[in-house]
Formats: C-alpha cells, structure tokens, sequence
C-alpha cells in the first residue's frame, strides 16, 4: 500500500477541513480526489504532501511514517494549479532542480533533464523561461519537474483547472498515457466528475471534510453510496420515491407496467444526438406532492428513440425505471 | 493510535517546515534586536529625558517666545506647503501617468530628485536660484518665505508618488462609462476620479507634512535660522543641544516625535482603509 | 502628438502640462543645473581643489565608507524584517510594520538627539558602559554609521515588501517539495526573484545615505580630517566664504544621487518592459 491515511483531522480556527480521514491508495494507481470547492480534498493533498500539518493522525508513505517528515524529506513530487514554475530559470534549469539540490553528477542532471523533456514534449523549449510557455506547456514543465527527482508519489492539485477547455482535455489524457508509462502512484484534485471519470483508476469523493465513497468510477456512477454521490457524479432526477439517472428512465406512451408514473411532456429539447424531455407527472398519491404538486421529471433519450415513440409537446408518456437504474431514495422534502 | 499533533491554531502558517520556523524565530529575535537598539530603545530615550523635567518644565521651553515662534513658522509652512502639494502633486501625478510628450521621461527623474538630493545640497541648489545672486531677482533667502520653498522643494515627491501608482491602475472603462453616461470631463474627475485618489493623496499629505515639521538640512544655508523670522523647530532643538540643554532639546524632540507617531498612524489607518477596500 | 486614453488634447492638458512642467523647472531643474554652472566657473579646479586637500579627501572617505556599512546593515536587516513580516505572523507584527516607516518621518535632528542619549560616552543610557569597554559610539564613525542607518532603514523593506507579496509562497513551496531546505530555498527561489526590488533598495539607500546632514551633524562632533563627513564639509565651506568649494562638493554628491535615480528609473523601465512581454 502506498498511501495510507489514517485519523487524520485538520482545523482552521472554527472551521472543519478535514474530519477523521481514514484512506489507502494503493501503488501505482492513479486516484482522483473530487470533490466541491471548499470540501477539503486540497487540503487532504497538502497533508498527504507535507505542505501542511493535520492537527492529529498519521499519514504512511511506501511504508514510512511519514507524519513527522518535513515536506523535502518525503519524497513527493507536487504540482501545483498555478504551475509554480521558477519565473528566473529557463526550464531545463526547472526540471533540474530537484536533482541539483540532490547533488546528481552535472551529466546526469543533464541526461535526465533531456528525457524527462523528451516525456513532456518540451525538448525544444529548454532554453525558453517560463514565461514565454502557454499555460499547458508550463503545466507540462511542472510535471517534469516534479517527476525528475523519482517522487514515491506524485500529487496534483486541480493540475488543469486554470487551463481553457481544450488545452484541458488534451492534457487529461496525455496524463492518462504518461502514467499508463511512468507508473508511478498518482492522486491529482480536481473538483470536475468528467475529468475523475476520464483519468482516474480509482475515485475518491471527499465532502465537507469527509470521504463519501471510494470506489472505481464505474461503481462510483453505478452504486452511489448516497444522494450526494450521486448528484455529484451526474444529473439525477426524481421519479416517485427514488432519485437516478434521467437516462435511466423507461419512456412508454401507453400505459403498460404497473406502477408507471403519468404524465404530460412540458418541455422538449434535442441537443445533438439526444433529447431532453421535462415530464409533469400527474397530482398523484405516490408523488407524495408538497402543496406545489409533484415536481418535474428530467428524461434524456436517444434521438432515434424519441422518434419511434411519436413523442412532442403534449404527449402523455408513462416513466418507470429502467432494470438494473442505480437508484437511491430520495430525501422526503420539507 | 493518532499522535495528536501540537495543534497551531489560529496560526495558519502555510507551508513552513519546522526548521524555517526556528530560523524566522531567531532573525525576529535578531531583527528586533537590532530595531530596538537603532530606532526604539533612543526615541524612548527622547520622551524620557523630556518627561524629567515634568509638565511645566516641558510647558516652559516649548512656550519660550523664541521656540514658540519657530513652531508657528514651522506648523504654518508645513501646513501650507501639504496643501500646496495637494494640489500640485496630484496636477503633477496626472500630466506624469495621462499626458504624453516628449522629455518626460525627464520629469520622472526630476521628481526624484528631492529625495535623493543631500538636503544641505538641497539648500546649496535653492540659494543658487533664489539667494543674493538670484538670476531672477527674487531674494527669499533669509526670509520666511525661504522656509517655505525649502519645505516644498524637499516633500514635492510624497503626494506625486502616493497618487501616481493608483492613477496609473485606475481602470479606463470607469471613466468611460461615466463619460458615456452624460459626465463632462471635469465631473468625471471630482465624481469618479477623485475619491478613488483620496486615500493616496492623504498619505502622500501626512508624510509630506511630516517630513517638512522635521526638515533640517535644506533650511542651513537657505533660511539664515533668524529668530522670529525664519527659524524652524529642528534648528531650536539643534541649539538646545549645542548649549548642552538635553532637557530642553528633548523636550521640543518629543513634540516633533509625537507628531510623526500621528502621521504613521494615520498611515496606517488609511492603509488598511484602502486593503479593505480592495 | 500621441494621444492618451482618446481624449482629445484640450487646452486645458495644455497649460497644465505647461504649469508643471514650469513649477518643475523653477523649484529643481534651474536651481539643479546653477550648481553645475557655478561648480565649474573656474573649470575644473574646484573639483581638482577638492581631490588634492587631504582633509576633503578624508571627508569623501568617510561619507563613503559610512554609506557603504549602513547600507549593508540596512539591506541583511530589510530583506529578513520583509519576509518576517511578509510570510509570517507574529504578535506585534502590525505595530512592527508601522513603526518600520517612523524613520522617514522623524527629523534629522532629533534621530542625532535620540542617539546622543542612549549612546553619548558621558550621560548617555548605554555610552559610558560601551566607552569603558572602549567602544566609543557618538563623536566617531560608529555613530555616523548609526545615525546613517537609522534615515535609511525603511527604503529596502518599502521596495521589497509589495514584490514579496505579489510574488507569493507557491514557487517556495514547489522548491521544498523538490527537497530544497529553507535556506536553499532562500538563495535559490526568494532571493532571485525579489532581485531587483532589493537593487531598487540598495541604491536608494546609498543615495540617501551619502547625503545624510542633520542626524550626521549632531552625532559627528564634525572633527576636520576625522569624523567630517561630505555634506557637513559643504556646510563648513559655504560659510567660510568658500562658494565655490562648497559647489564643488555639492556637484559631486548630487552627481551621485542623480546617477542614483537614473539607475533605478532605467532599471524600472527595462523591468516593466520585461513584465509586459
């Protein structure tokens, strides 16, 4: 085991960052912490890294207690969210500095400093500062430079979150390949599902200084542990007594199975290849209504789908969940 | 099983390892050290040594019709000349970061040149200019008004680099919307311009103000140090010295002393005034 | 002409530019250039006169040797009370920060009066135990170095402070989980890149510093050849009906501080071309 977190608390003044945190990653996975701003997981990485203090517990590194470590003894390698790079060094001057603060013979700062160039496409610009690198580029420095000194682990907080959309994409999965390559135990923060999705082998979703699951992303999307994960994770709709997927919901326009929720089609949007229906389910006992009526339903289904069922705007349709719908009950509103 | 780790509260110390918060620990000490042998420990020295003898001992010197006198003068130029600067030294500040020509550059020097300048240099430049030789047959030399030209040649930077900074940062588009709103140039000045320049322009006039209360060197050569007509404050403490009268030069120090403690304290409030701002 | 900001050029931007740049010229450059010309009167005899007397020489010595101690006691001393106050807290630490600018506003002569007290070898609170240890204080360098100091001590700290800020902790902390100790951190990271802040600093603090007058006046004694500094030299001459002497040193030392400024001022301009690349 790799990382292994256990009790570990952490106060600002009045306010809970992190609350009996119990967590083990294991070697050469590469682990998402998602979670809201705010939530604590940059402050779990930070501990984990040696940049702060938990108020109590322990934090084990390949085996070392590692609590007491100050952050250059640990072995880490962090990359930051503004990148961090060193504005007064060109950046194969910031790839190698890890190892020149290590004492590496100059060849082999010099060799190493090449490949690890060479790994982050970044050869060319050795010579440049910083500053005249875009944002991915620098980003794509930074990581060098925190793998040049062959960290135990390496940690990223939110590494794309200050890149445009597309720069970040490509940089998600560039960083898939490269740990797919380097192997080295990764958790990187990130408060975006998509991107935990996409990257990660194992996602950990941390709110209001809590772990709420771990769990890989597929178990994750499929067995929620609770309404938060699962609204977290995705859109959700209430259907009845239960919250799940608007994908997740069986569209039929005559009344068939029992227990069918009715109602008229408010709203219908196409947006590419899907199309987005709001349902306004009929006043009925089980809707358990709160004086305003029963609340909309969301309903996503195919095109095609749409089509061979005639729905439009108007339409009388009947809802079930699909078989096999990850479900969780929902919370009785007030 | 968890080690419960000596809690630092309320001390949110990001990212410091145990060894640089030793280190910081020993150059405060060091630094304070060195503070208060430098700067605390003889401006106590100051209030001290006026407080032996008593308030009507105090009271004595500073009502002294010479002394008396000298603190009128510097209190009136002082004042003046800030209020003058006021003035001036936003007019300058505006023409440095919004009008554009050629030789400005040279302005920007000019203006730092008071502060660089050695005050008794200072003086020497303005005798040059305004003394018996004057090329402009303006002899203020041993006069009153010799004083005040001191005091606006040496604090004519304050108020010009307070504002400067903050024009320079003021964001066009506000000016802008205002102008598109139906404002003449010149409401756009007092109404949006110049409130945001407020706070710059007051600290620019408390250092101003103190520095002039305390000028020396400028006025050597310049003022004559006649009694009753151009001799300041600093120049009375200067000869309570040369006549051994500690206690009476410590006396008139300990007025000068109290009032540039006022003026960093008004710095300080506007300065916070300013970071709450935003 | 080049327009600012597309206002159009009015009269109004004229004569104020005409008003400045006139009040400009009257109070400092006129008056500045009049003590070139009158330096010069006789050539450059006067400036030769002054390298050829040994006591002036001395003076020169002294002004320098004094600027040189007191800017690097106000250096070491600026760049670590600006990282104490800047990356740390501490209790006092907003009273330590507004009495770091109580310098700049305290007069001359009452910081030479202020250190006679606490450091005069007769009566002073600290003199007569510092003069039985045979460390004499005022009347000597070491309280010309002091009196230097003490104007000066707020210019490093007001440069370096701001810079400090914007530039933050983040590199500093990338170099610690790289393995760097605090203080590799410091020569490596922190001190790179508050460079020219601290260059900004040094200079202005030579500036101010070899023209130090009033605190230098009280503490020195003025002992020709021996505790004299420049500026007190200017003073002595003037009134001994030596002018031209007196310009001639004064050329000198304004020389410097204009030097001074111009560093900075082109330092600041190739800085702010560089940011904006």
């Amino acid at each position: 085991m790799s990382i292994e977190v256990s009790g570990v608390n952490k106060k600002y003044g009045d306010f809970v960052a992190l609350e009996n945190i119990d967590l083990t990653l294991p070697t050469g996975q590469l682990t998402a912490l998602l979670g809201p701003s705010g939530g604590g997981k940059t402050t779990l990485l930070r501990i984990i890294a040696g940049l702060e203090e938990a108020d109590s517990g322990r934090v084990v590194i390949e085996g070392t207690d590692a609590t007491r470590l100050p952050v250059q003894k640990r072995n880490v390698g962090f990359v930051f969210q503004h990148y961090a790079a060193f504005k007064h060094m060109s950046v194969a001057r910031n790839v190698a500095f890890g190892l020149e603060i290590r004492k590496t013979p100059k060849a082999e700062v010099r060799r190493r400093v090449g490949e690890l160039l060479e790994l982050v496409h970044l050869s060319q610009f050795a010579d440049r500062l910083p500053s005249q690198l875009s944002g991915g580029q620098r980003q794509r420095m930074a990581l060098a430079r925190a793998l040049a000194v062959e960290p135990s682990v390496l940690l990223l907080d939110e590494p794309f979150g200050a890149l445009d959309a597309k720069v970040r994409k490509e940089l998600r999965d560039w960083l898939r390949r490269l740990h797919d390559e380097v192997h080295v135990t990764t958790v990187f923060v990130t408060h975006d599902q998509e991107e935990a999705m996409e990257v990660a082998d194992e996602i950990v979703v941390v709110n209001q200084g809590r772990v709420e699951q771990v769990g890989t992303p597929d178990q994750l999307y499929d067995e929620p542990a609770n309404d938060f994960v699962m609204g977290f994770l995705g859109e959700v709709t209430r259907l009845g007594p239960v919250r799940l997927r608007p994908h997740d919901i069986e569209v039929a326009v005559t009344p068939g199975s029992a227990g069918a929720l009715e109602g008229t089609v408010t709203r219908l949007l196409r947006v590419g290849f899907e199309v987005r229906l709001t349902v306004q389910p009929d006043a009925s006992p089980t809707a358990g209504g709160n004086g305003g009526g029963p609340e909309p339903v969301s309903v996503v289904l195919s095109r095609a789908h749409a089509r061979s069922l005639d729905l439009e705007l108007g339409s009388r349709v009947w809802l079930t969940p699909a078989v096999g719908a990850a479900t969780v009950p929902a919370m009785v509103a007030v | 099983m968890s080690t419960v780790a000596e809690s630092r509260r309320g001390i949110a110390l990001p990212a410091l390892g145990h060894d640089l918060t030793r280190a910081s620990g020993i150059g405060l000490g060091l630094a304070m050290t060195w503070f208060s042998l430098l700067v605390l420990i003889p401006l106590a020295a100051v209030m001290v040594t006026a407080s032996t003898t008593g308030w009507s001992g105090f009271w004595s010197v500073v009502t002294n019709d010479q002394t008396a006198a000298a603190i009128r003068l510097t209190v009136t130029a002082a004042a003046g000349v800030t209020l003058f600067n006021v003035v001036t030294g936003t007019a300058i500040a505006w023409v440095l970061v919004r009008d554009r020509f050629p030789g400005k550059w040279l302005l920007e020097v000019v203006i730092d040149v008071p502060f660089a300048l050695p005050t008794i240099v200072a003086g020497l430049v303005l005798v040059s200019l305004y003394g018996v030789d004057s090329p402009l047959g303006l002899h203020w030399a041993n006069t009153s008004m010799s004083v005040w030209l001191a005091f606006a040649f040496v604090t004519l930077p304050f108020v010009v680099r307070m504002v400067q900074p903050v024009l320079d940062e003021l964001e066009a588009d506000v000016e802008e919307a205002a102008a598109s709103l139906g404002a003449s140039r010149f409401t756009v000045f007092r109404r949006i311009v110049l409130p945001s320049l407020v706070p710059a322009i007051a600290a620019g006039a408390a250092l101003s103000f103190a520095r002039a209360m305390g000028e020396y060197g400028s006025l050597v050569l310049l003022s004559g140090n006649l009694p009753f007509e151009s001799e300041v404050t600093s120049v009375r403490i200067l000869s309570a010295i040369e006549n051994d009268n500690r206690a009476g030069a410590a006396a008139i120090a300990s007025l000068l002393l109290l009032i540039s403690l006022l003026v960093i304290v008004a710095l300080d409030i506007i300065q916070r005034r300013v970071a709450r701002r935003g | 002409m080049a327009e600012v900001r597309r206002h159009r050029n009015g009269p109004v931007t004229y004569a104020l530019r005409l008003a400045v740049v006139a009040y400009l010229v009257l109070l400092i450059g006129w008056p500045l250039a009049l003590v070139g010309t009158h330096a010069f009167e006789n050539g450059t005899e006067a400036i030769r006169g002054i390298f050829e007397d040994p006591d002036m020489v001395a003076a020169l010595r002294l002004t320098a040797v004094a600027a040189v101690v007191a800017t690097a006691i106000n250096t070491v001393f600026g760049v670590a009370v600006s990282l104490l106050l800047v990356r740390n807290e501490f209790p006092g630490k907003r009273v330590l920060s507004a009495l770091i600018d109580l310098p700049l506003s305290v007069s001359p002569i009452v910081v030479g009066l202020a250190l006679v007290l606490v450091y005069g070898g007769r009566d002073g609170w600290f003199g007569p135990t510092l003069e039985s240890a045979g460390i004499e204080v005022i009347f000597s360098t070491p309280g010309i170095v002091m009196a230097t100091a003490f104007v000066a001590l707020p210019l490093v700290i007001r440069e370096v402070v701001p810079v400090l800020k914007e530039v933050g902790t983040e590199q500093e902390q990338a170099a610690r989980s790289l393995g760097a100790s605090g203080w590799q951190t410091f020569w490596r990271i922190t001190l790179p890149s508050i460079k020219w802040a601290v260059v900004y600093g040094v200079v202005l603090t030579l500036a101010r510093s070899l023209g130090e007058f009033g605190a230098v006046k009280v503490v020195s004694g003025n002992v020709l050849g021996e505790t004299r500094t420049a500026t007190l030299a200017v003073e002595e001459k003037y009134l001994n009906f030596d002018q031209e002497g007196a310009y001639a040193i004064a050329f000198l030392l304004a020389s410097v501080s204009v030097l001074a400024i111009l560093i900075v001022s082109v330092l600041r301009a190739i800085g702010a071309r560089q940011a904006t690349r």
